[in-house]
This record gives structure tokens, sequence and C-alpha cells, in this order.
């Protein structure tokens, strides 16, 4: 083996790295940074982003939750046991009062994140405090139709479709009201402790989650509400 | 104080980051009010096209849920694309990495679910049937 001459392992070497088709192959990974694919020297990414994608993560497996609900409701739909059918139970006038609401904090939230990316303390509450208003009317509103419909005995054990109803629009209202919650908790933490790295970490997650939750209800008012009045 | 670590990775400063999805990448506050104004405008369009789509008589009846899926799936991609900042850009592919497999599993879950119960359904006796059997 040692006999072998040196420089013919040496070209073999070379060859290899000059392969195109070899290019990114290298087992050790390439040498040089490589932009945005946290390859090369860059190191492991920073809190801000694995906090961020995390919770990306969480909030799919999330949203797959909500897809069993909705397979639920679309398997139990027919099955009114001669109570309401949806037709009976839409009212679309209400579904779009709610449907404005949400997008709007949607908005509203998106503008307070890049109020907390300027550092700016009034602003970033002052849109919080707007999608906390918002986010309230929507929830007033579910709640106010699930009242009237029980009052109308379309209570949730009165056939299988009402189960899947309530389990579904139900769901999505409960994660609201949460993330309400999880608003009020976020307006105290920057008006006490600024935007120090961790707050601004859980901002970024409470606006996924807030986007996150509009997204679940288009969806809901699509499949429910329209594809409901429209049967 | 915190200005340190951000502008660091919102400038690229420390290598080359990802993107964390909802993260705003370093832009302008004028860039992103009207990032977020321009996502609402659409949406805002879109949620009118579908309750339109649905309470008006001017589409034909058994292609109107289809009319409010393709509307529904529009939309949510202007949710993703205004107000989550997900794009196709290299900082992005672990995001939408996640988001195709969540997809994925949402699809599964939800036609395979109605496929097999719309057969078994369909292959079940009815009731009244099935009690004068257990007579």
């Amino acid at each position: 083996m040692s006999d072998l001459p040196f420089p013919i392992a040496r070209e073999a070497v070379l060859r290899r790295r000059a392969d195109p088709d070899l290019a990114g192959h290298d087992p050790h990974g390439p040498k040089e940074a490589v932009p945005g694919t946290g390859h090369g020297d860059s190191g492991p990414a920073s809190k801000r982003i694995i906090v961020g994608y995390g919770f990306w993560i969480f909030l799919l497996s999330d949203i797959i939750v909500f897809s069993c609900f909705f397979a639920a409701y679309a398997v139990l739909q027919g099955s009114t046991a001669g109570g309401p059918t949806i037709k009976d139970i839409v009212d679309l006038p209400r579904t779009a009062i709610e449907t404005g609401a949400l997008l709007l904090s949607s908005f509203t939230c998106g503008l307070s994140y890049a109020a907390t990316n300027a550092r700016n303390k009034l602003w970033t509450q002052v849109f919080l405090g707007i999608t906390a208003i918002l986010g309230l009317i929507f929830v007033g509103l579910e709640l106010q139709e699930f009242i009237e419909l029980a009052g109308r005995g379309a209570t949730p054990q009165r056939s299988a479709f009402l189960t899947g109803f309530y389990a579904l629009v139900g769901c999505h209202g409960l994660h609201v009201s949460v993330g309400g919650l999880w608003l009020a908790t976020m307006m105290a933490q920057v008006q006490l402790k600024g935007f120090r790295h961790e707050i601004i970490h859980r901002l970024i997650c409470f606006n996924l989650f807030w986007h996150a939750l509009d997204i679940v209800w288009v969806g809901v008012f699509s499949v429910v509400y329209l594809m409901g009045a429209a049967a | 104080m915190s200005e340190l670590e951000t502008d660091l990775h919102r400038h690229g400063g420390i290598g080359h980051e990802d993107h964390a999805p909802g993260d705003e990448p370093h832009e302008s506050v004028g860039h992103w009010v009207r990032n977020y104004l321009l996502g609402l405008f659409f949406a805002v369009v879109l949620t009118i096209c579908s309750f339109w789509a649905a309470t008006s008589h001017m589409i034909w009846a058994p292609a109107v849920p289809v009319a409010i899926v393709v509307f529904a799936i529009a939309q949510m991609g202007v949710h993703l694309v205004f107000f989550l900042h997900i794009t196709t850009g290299p900082d992005n592919t672990n995001n939408v990495l996640a988001l195709a497999f969540g997809v994925l599993v949402v699809f599964l879950l939800v036609t395979g679910s109605v496929w097999i119960m719309y057969h078994l359904n369909h292959n079940m006796m009815p009731t009244d049937e099935m009690m004068q059997m257990q007579r």
C-alpha cells in the first residue's frame, strides 16, 4: 500500500472534488456557509428562529387536529335524525360580521408586530388592544349564536350532525378564547417587561397562532356556513 | 438591550440564517403596513367572492361548493403569504416543507374519512331491515 504513488491519489481526490455530479455530497458538508441553508460554518440557528419554527410545527399539528373535526363534520352532516339541517341553522349576516371581525383582527395583529419591530410600545399596545376587542366581538357573536340555537332546541345532543357542528365551531371558538387570554397576558408582559428577547419570541408565536386561527376560520365559514347556505 | 440579537439576526450578521414563520424580514414599517393592507384587501375581496358565490344564483348550483372551495384555498394562500410571510426563498425551505407535510396529512385525513364513510353508508343495510333480521 505504502508504495502507491502519492500524486495519483491526490489526483483522484482533486478529480472527485471537481466532479459537478458529486458536488454537495461531501459527507462533511460544504466548507463555506451557503446562504439560507443552515449548512457550512454559520453555526446553529438563533433562539428566535428555533422558537418560531417549533411553534410553526405545533400549529401544523393543531391544524391536523382541526382537520379531524372537519372530517367528522363532513361525515356526520347528513345525520340530522329528523332535527334541524345546516340550512335551517345558518345565519349568514352574523357569519359575515364574525368573518370581518376576525379578518380585521388578523390585520391589526400583524400591524402590532410591525410596531414591535419598530420598538414602539404605544402602537404595539394599541394594535394588540384592537385585536383583543375584535376577538371579543367574534367570541361574543359565536356565543350568541350557540345560545339562540340551544333556545330553539338545537343542542349538541339533538343529532349527530349538531354534535359535529358544535364540536368543529366550538373548538375554533375555544381556540380564539384561549388566544384572547394569551393576548391579554402578552399586553401585560410588553407593558411591564418591555421588548426583551423572550417577550419578542412570545409575540412571534402569538402572531403565528392568531393568523393560523384566521386560516382555520376561512375553512369553517366556507365548509360549514357557506356550503350549508348554498346546499 | 434587546436590539443586539434581533439586529444581528435581521441584518444577517451572524451567518445566513433561516426565516422563522410569522417573523418579519428586516424592512421599514411602511413596507409592512403596505404588506398587511394588501393582504387585507385580497382577503376581503376573496371573502366577498365566496359569500357572493354562496348567496347569488349566478353560478350553476352543483358548482357552487367547488367555487367556495377554490376561493377558500386562494384566501388561505393570501394569509400564508401576506400575514405569515411564507415565501419560496431558500431561508423558508424548512417552513414550506413542514407546511407541505401538514397539508398532506390534512388531505389524507379529510378525503380518507369522507371516502371510507361514504362507502360504509352505501354498503350498510338499512336500519329497519336489520331490525327485522334480529327478530
